[in-house]
């Protein structure tokens, strides 16, 4: 699939999102593929707090909002109850952050693999918890500036790694899992199209960087997205049938990748240098 | 109909077997896993062919799933208690206010700390202002009907929301009695399938479960309780049906036994009411006018009546449970609308076996020591 072929449909409009933000992207153009026979779930997060303010409800298709902790498991839901319903040919895809992911959701994630229930996942990752004001996540990178990760003089700011969920999804014999940019929209689409298409949990997650909490220019959301992958920060993988593959980086300099943005602006050039150079 | 010899568990079970639903999700805790086993046992031999039987990771999935199931406009059903209940807790308000009629049982046991696996009913009673429909079974009979009762009521239009069963744990889910289990004909002409526009649609797609800010919100919130009040019609009339289908009859949220002539009336709850009614009667028998009045439902709470039945006479409560710092729930509640209820009995807790003597005392108290406002059984 390419851009031309994408549907003119906009299924996700009217919100309240912020300017330049990654994930609302992540979303439209997700739905764009799926078209009208998605169902959208969305736990807590940016996406449903800008998406489901009654009366401006800003989906389409059908949507709806999960429990924080029950993203998939409302997903493993609604699969049962379109079926036992007679449905055919729809797609149950969620649109989780990485707190509703890799924290407080992933019991119920791991629980919808275990099951293998036909369900499309995808967590668009900002890096924090972004709805409540910039809070440490578990897929929050070292070194990075949140508001309860703040630099002082005994902290360099968050001193934990980000949680690696496309191994953790992997290990569990998932059928596919890929990652994803929203700086590289054709590779999304395809993998959003692709994952729709096979049967059983398919987990995508999707780099959607925050001006808002990474601390760069709202229209520079796709040109991060990019240099996050050129340079080797987010590889695009994509695990399919036992199958592992890997975008190689295509050369960026890590350094000036982290240095784009407020949130590393404390880091001294060799905590810098020590980040780059995967020593940490 | 067949006369079986089975516990309350599998009485419960027999029901939503009759009731058929789409969607079962359930995650085990003693003492509601016979219910579970039952279900899995009928869909392992063919007898529920459209239903899924989920098997999920928690509580607080198993609730969830529900949701996204009724969302879908299913009938859903799922089980569970204490802890597990609890662990829930965020689910219970969120599928009352987003009108999913899921029915579920909840075997009433005692919360951890200390931990105790027997019944009392301090799990349900800690969370009477979720928003869900509370009906509290006597016996193994009376499940297997609320089962059934339970899916017509919360998916009335009029209602539209979601049905808690309480089996008191051990007394009543584990105990076998003779139930009488209707002909599936008879319960598809009692409940009606299920027919909701509350669903996702794809002909006509709709964003559920909302937020709605300040200037919105109090009109669903207050939607949702004339849906609660709305139920009292609902129920009656679904007891009506169900009397005139099976011929065993039900008297809506109360249960008044020799209460109209009587000078102290007992208010209970749950399983330990046949031994109340039984305890009354010798009491009567001994010139003394005693009686009982259980209630069935206490959301929606039937004030009105519970206050014109209790008018002139002298009343304790007795419940399974002990809120710390106010007392029982169940006392507050009906104090709230009687001032004749002056003593609050205190029993059974973690399990305790409440004895016939132990009724008597109680009587014995409200007749000689009516200054007597809390007693612990």
């Amino acid at each position: 699939m390419n851009t031309r072929e994408l549907s003119k449909n906009e299924y996700f409009f009217g919100h309240k999102a912020c300017a330049g933000c990654g994930g609302s992207l992540a979303v439209r153009i997700a739905l764009k593929v799926l078209g009208d026979r998605a169902v959208a779930v969305l736990p807590a997060g940016c996406m449903s707090a800008v998406g489901f303010n009654f009366p401006q409800l800003a989906f389409a298709n059908n949507a709806i909002i999960s429990t924080f902790a029950g993203t998939a498991s409302m997903m493993t839901g609604i699969l049962a109850g379109l079926n036992a319903r007679g449905e055919k040919d729809f797609t149950v895809v969620s649109f989780a952050g990485d707190g509703g992911t890799a924290d407080i959701g992933i019991q119920a994630l791991s629980g919808a693999i275990d099951r293998n229930d036909d369900i499309l996942y995808i967590c668009y990752d900002n890096e924090a918890y972004m709805n409540t004001g910039i809070q440490k996540s578990s897929l929050t990178p070292y070194g990075a500036r949140t508001t309860t990760t703040p630099p002082g003089t005994v902290s360099r700011g968050n001193e934990f790694r980000k949680k690696d969920m496309l191994e953790i999804v992997r290990a569990q014999g998932i059928p596919y899992a890929a990652t994803a940019s929203i700086g590289y929209l054709q590779d999304y689409m395809n993998k959003v199209e692709k994952a729709s298409k096979i049967h059983g949990t398919k987990y995508i997650h999707v780099l959607a960087p925050c001006p808002t909490g990474w601390g760069y220019a709202t229209d520079d959301t796709v040109d991060i997205a990019k240099a996050a992958v050129d340079c080797g920060v987010w590889p695009l993988r994509e695990f399919e049938n036992g199958v592992y593959s890997e975008t190689p980086a295509r050369g960026g300099d890590k350094a000036e990748y982290l240095r784009r943005q407020t949130r590393f602006s404390h880091l001294t050039d060799e905590e810098v240098g020590a980040i780059t150079g995967g020593s940490l | 109909m067949s006369t079986q010899f089975i516990s309350g568990n599998d009485a419960f079970a027999a029901g939503i077997l009759l009731a058929k639903p789409a969607v079962i999700s359930a995650y085990p805790i003693t003492p509601q896993t016979v219910v579970v086993e039952r279900l899995s046992e009928y869909v392992a031999d063919g007898l529920l062919p459209d239903a899924q039987f989920i098997h999920v990771e928690s509580e607080h999935s198993a609730l969830s799933c529900a949701m996204g199931a009724s969302a879908a406009g299913v009938r859903t059903f799922t089980a569970t208690s204490s802890q597990g209940l609890l662990y829930m807790a965020e689910c219970l308000p969120y599928a009352a206010g987003g009108r999913f009629p899921i029915v579920m049982m909840n075997a009433n046991r005692a919360l951890a700390l200390p931990w105790n696996i027997y019944g009392d009913q301090s799990d349900s009673l800690s969370q009477l202002s979720c928003g869900w429909i509370q009906a509290y079974a006597e016996n193994a009979q009376e499940s297997l009907d609320l089962a059934l009762m339970a899916f017509r009521i919360a998916e009335d239009t009029r209602v539209s929301v979601p049905f808690m069963v309480n089996l008191d744990g051990f007394h009543l889910t584990h105990t076998y009695e003779p139930v009488e289990v209707p002909e599936q004909a008879l319960a598809d002409k009692f409940l009606p399938e299920f027919v909701t526009d509350n669903k996702l649609d794809f002909a006509k797609p709709v964003n559920m479960a909302f937020s709605a800010g300040p200037g919105h919100n109090k009109r669903f919130r207050i939607g949702h309780h004339n849906a609660m009040l709305r139920a009292f019609d609902v129920i009656a009339e679904t007891e009506r049906d169900f009397a005139e289908i099976f011929g065993r009859s039900y008297s809506g949220a109360l249960d008044a036994y020799r209460t109209d002539d009587a000078d102290y009336v007992l208010v209970t709850l749950g399983s330990v009411s046949g031994l109340a009614r039984t305890v009354a009667d010798e009491l009567r028998d001994e010139g003394v006018r005693a009686g009982v009045l259980r209630v069935r439902y206490v959301r929606p709470f039937p004030g009105k009546e519970i206050a014109a039945i209790l008018a002139g006479k002298r009343v304790a409560v007795l419940e399974k449970d002990l809120a710390a710092g106010r007392g029982g729930a169940l006392f507050t509640e009906v104090a709230s609308v009687s001032p004749n209820a002056s003593l609050s009995v205190i029993g059974g807790l973690g399990g305790e076996d409440i004895s016939a003597g132990a009724i008597r005392g109680i009587f014995e108290t409200l007749r000689r020591e009516p200054e007597t406002e809390v007693l612990y059984l």
